[in-house]
C-alpha cells in the first residue's frame, strides 16, 4: 500500500510542478507584470505544498495506525480489565494470526472471532481513509498554493527557507543518532541497575547470565542475581585480546609506517599502500572465519607440538587476527603523522651526521609521538569494540583468566550471545547486554576523544 | 696565502631532468669565512648542499663533478656520509632546533658518533658548545628546557652550538639569518667573527651587506653559474664581471 | 690516538650495521603485511571455489512404471503432478542404479549418496519437460553433501570408518559409479539461486543476496540525501556556532563508535520502540544507514571544501543567491567526490555483521525474501551463520560466500576509484 501512495504523491508533485510553472507564466504574460522569481520557483512552490505535508501525513498515520488498530480491536478484552500487558499484546498476535488463516490455538472463543472481523473491518477502512486523507490533502494543498501565486509572492525565498531547514533538519539526524544511542542504551542499562547493583556489575568476578530466569514476572530470585552479572571477567578477556592485538599490530604497523614515510621509493609505496589498506576494508566476519577455522586450529597444533594446553578458542588466535585487521589503522594513521615531522629536522639531523635509523629513531618519533600514541588509542579503541573476529573466534564462557592460550570472552561477545536470537524483554540478562553496551560506548567514546585531541594538538603544533 | 681546505671541480648537479649547477670550479681557504652570493634560485644553496652531501636526501638529484676536502675526494664510494657530516657541520635557513631540551639538543651530535665517553666528558662538550656559541649565559639556568621554547636567535645560535658539538672542520651556514631580526643578526655575525679561528665557514646569504661584512672571500652565482669568485673587497670594489656589478648595485636580484 | 680512530671506526661500522638490521626490520613489517593479505585471499580461495560447481550423479529414470503412457503427462497439470505420489518410484529408480542389492540396510545407504530432494527433482524435471517424456529419461540428481566432498577430494577417504560420515558401502557405490562414468560435474546454479537450507548441498547464496542488495538499497536511499544535505548544510551554511561545533563533534564521534552500539540502538529504539518488523532488510539498512552516514558526511565535506571559494564568489558576482551558488556550482562541482564517499560508506555497510545479528537478521530463511519487509539474511551475516555449522559442505560454502562478499567489495571500491580518476577536478 505504501509504495503506491508514496508513487501517487510523487506524480502528483510532478504535476503540480507543471501546473505552478504554467501558472506563473501565464501570470507574467497577462499582467505585464514581473514576477518575484523564475516561474519555475513556481513550479518548486506548488509541488513541495503538493508533497510535504501529505508525506508527513503518511508517515504520523503509519506509525500511530498500529496503535490505535490494536486499541479498538482489543477493546472488548481491555473492557474485561482481567488482562495484563503482556497478555494482551500475545492476544492481538494471535488474532492477527486467525485473521491470516493461521491457527495456532484452537480455542477460538467468540470474543476472538469478534476481533478478528473487528480487524478485517479497520484493516480495510483504514486502508481507505488513509488514501483518502493523504491524497485529498495533497490536492487541497496544490489547489491553495496555486491560487496563491500572485506578483507579490517571492517563491525563490520560500523554496530557499525550505531547503535550508532541509538541510539542517539532515544535519541534526547525527545528533538524533547520539541521542537514539545514548537514551537506548541508558534506559535498558538504569533498569538493569535497579535490579543488580552496580558495584555488583563493575567489580563482580562471576558472569553467567544464563543462571538467570524470569520464571514469573516480578519473582525474581534475587541470589541469582546477586552473583551473575559480574563483568570483570569480560573487561579481563576484553583487555587480554586487545592487548595480544596490540602486540601484533604496533610494531607491525608502526615499521611499515616508518618504511613507507622514510625508506620506500614512490613506486613502492604506490603499491604497497593500497594493498596493506585492503586488510582495513576485508568485513570482520571474514577475519572471523579465518581465526576460527586456520588459525586457532594452527595455534592449537602448534602448541600441542611444543606440549602446551591450549584452547581451541585461544585468546591468541583471537588477538592475533585482531591484530592484523588493525595493522593498515596504525600504519595508515602514523604514517601521516610521521610525514608531517617538519622536513627541516630531518635534515638538521642528517647534517649532524646522523644515520636514517638515528633519525627515525630519535628525531622523527620523538617528535611524532603525539600522534603516534593517537593513532594507538584509535587502534584500542577499534579492537575493543570488533565485535566479529571474537564472536567466531573467542571462547564464549566467561572465566577470569591472563593466559593467552586460553580462551577468553569479550565485552562484545558477550552482548551478541545474549541479544541475538530471541530474547526475553524485560530480563535482567537482556538488560546487562545494554549495560555491557554502554560501558563499551562510554569507553571508546573516552579514547576517541582523547586521540582526536592529542591528534589535533600535534598538527597545530606544526602549522 | 691561506691552505685550501675545499675544493669543488667542474661541479655539475641535477634535479632530475633540470640541471641546477653549471660546472662550478671553486675552491674556499682554510679558517676564513667563504661568502656565496646571488639571486634566488641561483644554486648557491644547492652548492652549499653538496658540500656535505645533503643532497643525498633528495631522490632525484644527481651529483657530477669533483668535490675535495683536504684532498680527499667526498663522492668517492668509500666515503661514508655519516662521517662526512661529522666533520661539515650545517645551519639551517630557519632555526631548526630538535623538539628535545637544550642539553639534549646540543648532546645529539656527540651521543650518536660515540664522542662522549663519560657523562661528564658530554656535559663538558655541551657548555664548551653551548659557550662557543655565545648562547650559554642565556641559557644555563635552563638547560632541560625544551629547546623549542627558545627566541629565534636563540634557537639558531642552539643550531650552531649543535654543529659545533662534534667539533667538525667546516661549518656550513644556509642563509642563517634570513628567519632572524636585525640585533639577532648582528649577534650571530658577531659570533661568526669568533668562530673563523678555529673553524672554515661558507655561508650563503642574500644580503650583501652580511657578505662583506663577514667573509674574506665571496662567490658569485647567477642561474647555476658560478660568475665570479675573488676576495670580497675586489667583488664589491671592483668586479671583473658585468652582471657582478649590475646584482651588487642593485639593477636585479 | 690510533686506538682512538680505530674506535671511531668501529663505532660508525656498528651504526651502519644497526641501520641495516632497522631497515631490514621496516622491510619485515611491511611484507608481513602484505603476505597476511596474500595468505587470507589464497585461503579463501582456495576452500572456496569448488563450491561453484557440484556433483550430479545420473540416474535413469522409467518413468513408464509411474504410468502406462508418458504422453498422458503433457495433459497433467503443474497440480496433478505435485498431486502423483512419486517417493518409492523415485527411489526404485535409484534402486535400479545396482538391481544386484537386496539388503535393505543397503538400499538405504545407496538412496543416502543423493541428497534428500530427490524425489522433488525428479517432479520438477517432469513438469519442465511434461510434454516430451520418454519411456526412459536420463536425470542427473544431486549427490549429498558427503559425496560431493569425497568426489571434490575435499574429505579424507582413510579414516576409521566410525569417524566418517560416508559408509564404506557408500564409497564402494561411488567408486562404481565412478567407474561407469555416472558420476559428474555441474555449475552449480542451484548455489547462487536459492536460499539458506539445513543440506549443505541444497543450501544457496540467493537469499543472502538479494538480502543485502535490499539492505544496501535501503542504505542508499536513506543515507546518500541525508548525508550530503547534512554536508552541505555543515559546510556552505552552517553558522559558527555550538550548536555546528556539536554536530561536528558529534558526527566525528560516531565515525568511531563500534558497529555493534548501532545494533543496540537498532534494537531498543527501532525494534522496540518504533515497533518495525524484525530480521527485516528495511531495519537492516536504517541502521547501517546512521552507522555509514558520518563517513559520507565527512567525505562529501572534504570534496566542498576542496571547491575553491573563487567559484561561489563569481556565482555570487553575478548576483546568484547564496543557495543558488552553492546547488548551481558548488555541488555539481564536489559531487564525484560525494559518491565516491558514499560508495565507500556502501561498501562498509555491505559487509557489516555485527548490528545485523542484533535486529535479528540471522534468521534461517529458507525462501528469497521478495521485499525488503521480508525476513532475510544478508551475505556478512550467511557467512557467520554457515561458519558456526560443522559439515564440510558448509566451510566450502562459507569460503564462497566470502569470495562473492569480496567481490561486490572489490567491485565498490573499483568504482569509487574510477570516478575520483575520471571527474577528478585540478584546480
Amino acid at each position: 500500500m505504501g509504495f503506491i501512495l508514496i508513487s501517487l504523491i510523487i506524480l502528483i508533485g510532478i504535476a503540480s510542478y507543471f501546473l505552478g510553472n504554467l501558472r506563473a507564466k501565464n501570470l507574467r504574460t497577462s499582467n505585464q507584470k514581473n514576477l518575484k522569481s523564475l516561474s519555475h520557483y513556481y513550479g518548486y512552490y506548488v509541488a513541495l505544498w503538493a508533497v510535504v505535508p501529505a508525506l508527513l501525513i503518511l508517515l504520523m498515520i503509519t506509525s500511530f495506525k498500529s496503535f490505535f488498530i490494536e486499541q479498538y480491536v482489543l477493546s472488548d478484552f481491555i473492557a474485561l480489565g482481567s488482562y495484563t500487558e503482556t497478555e494482551l499484546s500475545l492476544l492481538f498476535t494471535q488474532i492477527e494470526n486467525t485473521a491470516l488463516g493461521i491457527k495456532l490455538f484452537d480455542e477460538n472463543t467468540i470474543l476472538i472471532n469478534g476481533a478478528v472481523n473487528k480487524l478485517n473491518y479497520i484493516n480495510k477502512t483504514s486502508e481507505n481513509l488513509t488514501y483518502v486523507t493523504v491524497l485529498g490533502l495533497s490536492g487541497l494543498l496544490v489547489l491553495y498554493s496555486l491560487f496563491n501565486i500572485n506578483n507579490k509572492l517571492n517563491s525563490r525565498k520560500i523554496v530557499e527557507k525550505f531547503l535550508l531547514v532541509l538541510y539542517f533538519t539532515c544535519s541534526l539526524v547525527a545528533i538524533m543518532t547520539t541521542v537514539g544511542i545514548i537514551f537506548s542504551l541508558l534506559y535498558e542499562t538504569l533498569r538493569f541497575f535497579s535490579q543488580v547493583p552496580i558495584t555488583d556489575f563493575l567489580f563482580g568476578l562471576n558472569w553467567s547470565p544464563q543462571r538467570v530466569f524470569v520464571r514469573e514476572a516480578g519473582d525474581l530470585d534475587t541470589r541469582d542475581l546477586a552473583n551473575a552479572f559480574g563483568a570483570v571477567p569480560l573487561f579481563a578477556g576484553t583487555f587480554l585480546i586487545a592487548l595480544i592485538a596490540m602486540c601484533v599490530s604496533v610494531p607491525v604497523g608502526l615499521l611499515t609506517a616508518i618504511y613507507m614515510s622514510e625508506y620506500a621509493s614512490p613506486k613502492v609505496r604506490d603499491w604497497a599502500k593500497p594493498i596493506i589498506e585492503i586488510l582495513a576494508g576485508i568485513p570482520t566476519v571474514v577475519y572471523g572465519f579465518f581465526a576460527a577455522l586456520t588459525v586457532a586450529p594452527l595455534v592449537r597444533d602448534i602448541g600441542q607440538g611444543a606440549g602446551l594446553t591450549v584452547s581451541s578458542e585461544s585468546a591468541l588466535a583471537a588477538g592475533f587476527v585482531m591484530g592484523i585487521m588493525i595493522i593498515p589503522f596504525i600504519s595508515s594513521l602514523s604514517d601521516d603523522v610521521i610525514k608531517s615531522v617538519p622536513q627541516s629536522l630531518r635534515e638538521g639531523s642528517y647534517a649532524m651526521g646522523a644515520t636514517k635509523r638515528e633519525t627515525i629513531v630519535k628525531v622523527l618519533l620523538p617528535a611524532a609521538l603525539p600522534g603516534i600514541v593517537g593513532s594507538f588509542l584509535l587502534a584500542v579503541s577499534r579492537a575493543i569494540g570488533e565485535t566479529m573476529i571474537v564472536v567466531m573466534a573467542a571462547g564464549l564462557n566467561a572465566k577470569l583468566t591472563a593466559n593467552p592460550l586460553d580462551a577468553a570472552t569479550t565485552i562484545t561477545t558477550q552482548i551478541v550471545v545474549i541479544l541475538i536470537g530471541d530474547q526475553e524483554f524485560d530480563s535482567p540478562k537482556t538488560q546487562s547486554a545494554f549495560a555491557l553496551g554502554l560501558t563499551l560506548f562510554v569507553v571508546t567514546l573516552a579514547l576517541n576523544f582523547i586521540a582526536l585531541q592529542v591528534v589535533k594538538k600535534y598538527t597545530e603544533r606544526y602549522d | 696565502m691561506k691552505s685550501i681546505k675545499i675544493k669543488a671541480d667542474n661541479l655539475n648537479v641535477y634535479y632530475g631532468e633540470k640541471q641546477a649547477l653549471f660546472d662550478v670550479s671553486m675552491y674556499m681557504e682554510e679558517k676564513q669565512v667563504t661568502a656565496l652570493i646571488g639571486p634566488s634560485g641561483c644554486g648557491k644553496s644547492t652548492f652549499i648542499r653538496c658540500l656535505n652531501r645533503m643532497n643525498d636526501v633528495i631522490d632525484i638529484c644527481k651529483v657530477q663533478g669533483k668535490i675535495e676536502i683536504d684532498g680527499n675526494d667526498i663522492y668517492a664510494p668509500d666515503m661514508q656520509v655519516e662521517q662526512l657530516r661529522e666533520r661539515v657541520g650545517m645551519v639551517f635557513q630557519k632555526p631548526n632546533p630538535f623538539p628535545k631540551s637544550i642539553f639534549e639538543n646540543v648532546a645529539y651530535g656527540p651521543r650518536i658518533h660515540g664522542i662522549a665517553e663519560h657523562k661528564s666528558d658530554l656535559e663538558e662538550i655541551v657548555v664548551t658548545s653551548l659557550k662557543k656559541a655565545a648562547l650559554f649565559d642565556e641559557v644555563k639556568d635552563r638547560l632541560y628546557d625544551a629547546g623549542t621554547g627558545l627566541s629565534g636567535g636563540q634557537q639558531q645560535r642552539l643550531c650552531i652550538a649543535r654543529a659545533i658539538s662534534v667539533n667538525p672542520d667546516i661549518i656550513l651556514m644556509d642563509e642563517p639569518c634570513s628567519a632572524l631580526d636585525p640585533i639577532a643578526t648582528a649577534r650571530i655575525e658577531e659570533l661568526m667573527g669568533d668562530l673563523k679561528t678555529e673553524y672554515t665557514i661558507i655561508i650563503v646569504t642574500h644580503s650583501m651587506q652580511q657578505a662583506a661584512r663577514v667573509s674574506s672571500r665571496t662567490g658569485f652565482f647567477h642561474l647555476g653559474k658560478l660568475v665570479e669568485v675573488d676576495k670580497t673587497e675586489t667583488i664589491f670594489s671592483n668586479p671583473s664581471d658585468q652582471r657582478t656589478q649590475d646584482y651588487i648595485t642593485g639593477r636585479f636580484g | 690516538m690510533t686506538d682512538r680512530i680505530e674506535q671511531r671506526i668501529n663505532s660508525l661500522n656498528k651504526r651502519l650495521n644497526s641501520e641495516k638490521r632497522f631497515r631490514i626490520y621496516c622491510i619485515g613489517a611491511m611484507s608481513f603485511a602484505l603476505a597476511w593479505v596474500l595468505i587470507l585471499f589464497l585461503n579463501i580461495f582456495s576452500s572456496g571455489y569448488s563450491a561453484f560447481y557440484r556433483t550430479v550423479i545420473q540416474v535413469d529414470v522409467p518413468f513408464l512404471n509411474l504410468i502406462e503412457d508418458t504422453t498422458q503427462f503433457s495433459e497433467m497439470s503443474s497440480e496433478d503432478i505435485n498431486n502423483l505420489s512419486m517417493y518409492s518410484f523415485s527411489k526404485k529408480a535409484i534402486y535400479g542404479l545396482f538391481p544386484d542389492i537386496e539388503e535393505k540396510k543397503d538400499k538405504k545407504m545407496l538412496i543416502r549418496l543423493f541428497s534428500i530432494e530427490f524425489e522433488q527433482e525428479i517432479r520438477e524435471f517432469l513438469k519442465s519437460n511434461k510434454s516430451n517424456i520418454n519411456e526412459t529419461e536420463t536425470i542427473y540428481l544431486t549427490a549429498s553433501d558427503d559425496v560431493d566432498q569425497v568426489n571434490k577430494g575435499n574429505y579424507p577417504r582413510d579414516l576409521d570408518e566410525d569417524k566418517r560420515r560416508i559408509k564404506d558401502i557408500q564409497l564402494l557405490f561411488f567408486d562404481d559409479l565412478v567407474d561407469r562414468g555416472l558420476v559428474s560435474y555441474e555449475f552449480n546454479l542451484p548455489f547462487l539461486m536459492r536460499g539458506d537450507s539445513r543440506e549443505p548441498e541444497l543450501a544457496g547464496v540467493g537469499g543472502s543476496i538479494v538480502g543485502s542488495l535490499f539492505t544496501i538499497l535501503v542504505v542508499l536511499i536513506l543515507s546518500f540525501p541525508i548525508g550530503i544535505f547534512a554536508a552541505i548544510y555543515l559546510e556552505e551554511f552552517a553558522p559558527k556556532n555550538r550548536v555546528t561545533d556539536f554536530i561536528e563533534i558529534n558526527i566525528n564521534n560516531l565515525a568511531a563508535v563500534p558497529s555493534i552500539v548501532f545494533g543496540l540502538l537498532g534494537l531498543g529504539i527501532i525494534l522496540n520502540t518504533f515497533g518495525l518488523p524484525r530480521s527485516t532488510p528495511l531495519v537492516g539498512g536504517i541502521v547501517l544507514s546512521l552507522m555509514t552516514l558520518p563517513t559520507i558526511i565527512i567525505a562529501t565535506r572534504a570534496s566542498l571544501r576542496a571547491v575553491p571559494p573563487s567559484i561561489r564568489e563569481g556565482a555570487l558576482a553575478v548576483g546568484a543567491t547564496k543557495m543558488q551558488a552553492v546547488m548551481h556550482h558548488v555541488v555539481p562541482v564536489a559531487m564525484p567526490g560525494a559518491l565516491t564517499g558514499t560508495i565507500i560508506g556502501l561498501a562498509q555497510a555491505l559487509g557489516e555483521t555485527a548490528p545485523l545479528l542484533l535486529i535479528g537478521m540471522v534468521a534461517f530463511v529458507v525462501d528469497v525474501p521478495q521485499t525488503p519487509l521480508d525476513a532475510s539474511a544478508s551475505l556478512p551475516v550467511q557467512v557467520y551463520l554457515w561458519s558456526e555449522s560443522a559439515e564440510r559442505g558448509y566451510v566450502e560454502k562459507t569460503s564462497a560466500t566470502i569470495m562473492m562478499l569480496l567481490g561486490f567489495l572489490i567491485l565498490m571500491n573499483l568504482a569509487a576509484v574510477l570516478i575520483r580518476r575520471k571527474f577528478e577536478t585540478k584546480w
